[in-house]
């Protein structure tokens, strides 16, 4: 009696540490798929922007049709990318190619004296920041479930319910880790 | 970071457990001393109800109060559009569920803080001041400060540890002027009744006079605490705290001091607005660490991640003991410094500084009912909120500007 009592006492504390480990794994999952929500919405904010931008930019910089161009195919690779990897490649093209409008902008004084464009550049590299801002948010997240999930004994619950490693959002070249160089003070 | 948070929590608890132990024995012994023998629980109870009259109040009154006391204006959108961009970046690398309200308050002191006990109800203020002298980095260092304080709970913190040391203080004072006018009728009514009622006197005593000073150096221990842990958040957060060091020592080396700062509000801001730059020394009755070795401490970080601000900590205050709780340091991603923004230093005659002091200026007049009339001769006309008469001249071509037509 007295064992059977001991070995039911057992199987309730194993299931009820089973479902807090599994309710902690939901919620780090809610907080990744969240936090990656805020990533995709300044992703989306930049994409929006650049119409705006290149209707700027458009009538100063005639001479730099290359960068310009190179801006609108980037901007196309994003809209067509079909899988996430190849989203995240795309997204990082887009980010280099509008660092470089910037740096040649800087040789434009009439540009840069133009308020709707200097907003515009505040507006741009702001959005800049919170990708990567929201990014560094994401990918902590990201870390913070797969320790938990590879981590004795949580692997165990885990590996029961299907809980899979997160992908973190890490941008390869060095070039483009760089947010674009924004100087106002000359 | 999450680990961080909990560890808020626990502290928090045990800070809140021990002061109000501090509370109780008080009362215990006030009761003793002054309701004779065996009314000591009453005496927690009555010192229980006082802590928790005031709790009430400082929770009813909330967040509000304090944005009032200060003369703070609320930024809408569209207005100071760098400030809340700023502001956004931040909350989004703080992971906050909600951008919390931004105010301007009208002083050119340079300085920032924050207020809401939940990161849903929370709002970051800064001064004119600050707005003008500080560049884009500088900015961005200070708001995520002013942001780490919400995301770690530290508003909540302090609010329950004002409130305990304030209970202790004023039961404390009750109780030593009661005695001071002849209170206390166990020493009337029971005169050599025993050694017993001697010593719970003398007890109650050394309580009376102890416990408000232990209680606020726990305040202001804590106070201090959670600073460190602010800026080295802020470091986390911007991965630049060359930010936050640069804009400390532009605040310090400011010589105004803000108008509408008490010793109430003092604790809540990013640097102490009492104290005078460069005396501000380390105490146990400071709210605020020395500027000189935060930034000091800023500066030695060689990532930004919270293992570095620990070792940057212990090598400038030259001893063993952190300050970021070890479970912090065990759980997070290691991460490098990153460049500055290229957002140049702010210079006296930049047109960008200018433009931006405009900005600001125009913002506080804007939000104080000022009428701004644009004359076509390129002046613009700045009329306070009760100018009465129906035309205005324009002092540079004369042209008259009827006020009703419009």
């Amino acid at each position: 009696m007295i064992a059977l009592l001991i070995v039911l006492g057992l199987v309730v504390i194993l299931v009820g540490w089973v479902i807090g480990v599994y309710n902690g794994l939901v919620g780090l999952r809610n907080r990744v798929k969240e936090a990656w929500a805020q990533v995709d919405v300044q992703l989306k904010r930049r994409f929006d922007l650049i119409p705006n931008l290149m209707e700027t930019v458009k009538g100063y910089m005639n001479h730099e049709r290359e960068t310009l161009e190179a801006v609108t195919q980037a901007r196309a690779a994003v809209a067509g990318a079909g899988s996430m990897d190849a989203r995240m490649q795309a997204e990082g093209g887009l980010g280099a190619a509008l660092g470089r409008l910037f740096a040649v902008a800087e040789s434009y004084p009439d540009l840069k004296a133009s308020t709707n464009f200097l907003s515009l550049q505040e507006e741009l590299a702001s959005t800049e920041n919170k990708i990567s801002f929201a990014r560094q948010f994401y990918n902590e997240s990201v870390m913070n479930m797969n320790n938990k999930v590879q981590m004795f004994p949580g692997n165990i619950v885990a590996g029961i319910f299907n809980f899979g490693n997160e992908k973190f959002f890490e941008v390869d070249d060095a070039a483009q880790r760089e947010a674009p160089k924004v100087d106002f003070s000359r | 970071m999450w680990e961080q948070i909990a560890a808020n929590r626990r502290k928090s608890f045990v800070l809140v457990a021990g002061a109000a132990l501090l509370l109780a024995a008080l009362g215990w012994a006030l009761g003793e001393y002054f309701g004779g023998q065996g009314a000591g629980p009453g005496g927690v109870a009555v010192a229980l109800a006082v802590w928790f009259v005031m709790t009430m109040v400082a929770w009813r009154q909330g967040d509000q109060v304090f944005l009032t006391m200060s003369g703070a204006k609320k930024v809408k959108d569209g207005d100071l559009p760098q400030l809340r961009n700023v502001v956004e970046e931040m909350t989004l690398a703080a992971g906050l569920p909600r951008v919390p309200d931004i105010y301007v308050i009208d002083d050119e002191a340079p300085n920032a803080f924050a207020t809401g006990r939940r990161p849903e109800t929370a709002a970051v203020a800064v001064t004119s001041g600050l707005l003008k002298t500080l560049n884009r980095d500088e900015l961005q260092g200070v708001i995520a400060h002013e942001i780490a304080h919400v995301r770690n709970r530290d508003i909540l913190l302090m609010l329950f540890a004002g409130v305990l040391a304030g209970a202790i203080v004023i039961l404390a004072e009750v109780g030593l002027r009661g005695m001071w006018f002849g209170g206390g009728r166990s020493r009337s009514r029971r005169d050599g009744d025993g050694g017993g009622q001697g010593i719970i006197a003398l007890i109650a005593v050394v309580l009376m006079i102890v416990a408000p000073i232990i209680a606020q150096l726990i305040y202001f221990a804590v106070s201090r605490k959670r600073e460190y842990l602010a800026d080295a958040s802020a470091a986390s957060f911007t991965r630049y705290p060359e930010g936050l060091a640069a804009a400390l020592e532009k605040i310090a080396a400011s010589p105004r001091k803000l108008a509408s700062a008490n010793s109430a509000t003092a604790p809540m801001y990013i640097i102490n607005p009492l104290k005078r730059a460069g005396k501000a020394a380390a105490n146990a009755t400071s709210t605020h660490p020395p500027i000189d070795e935060r930034v000091r401490i800023l500066r030695a970080m060689g990532r930004s991640s919270f293992a570095a601000y620990d070792e940057a900590f212990r090598q400038v205050k030259g001893g063993r003991r952190g300050v970021v709780p070890g479970s912090a340091l065990a759980e997070e991603k290691e991460a490098a410094v990153r460049g500055a923004s290229g957002d140049g230093p702010v210079l006296r005659d930049d047109p960008l500084r200018r433009e931006r002091a405009r900005q600001v200026d125009d913002f506080i007049y804007r939000a104080d009912g000022w009428q701004r009339i644009e004359c076509p001769c390129g002046t613009v006309l700045k009329l306070p909120a009760d100018f009465a008469a129906p035309r205005a001249r324009c002092p540079r071509c004369g042209r008259v500007h009827n006020l009703q037509g419009d």
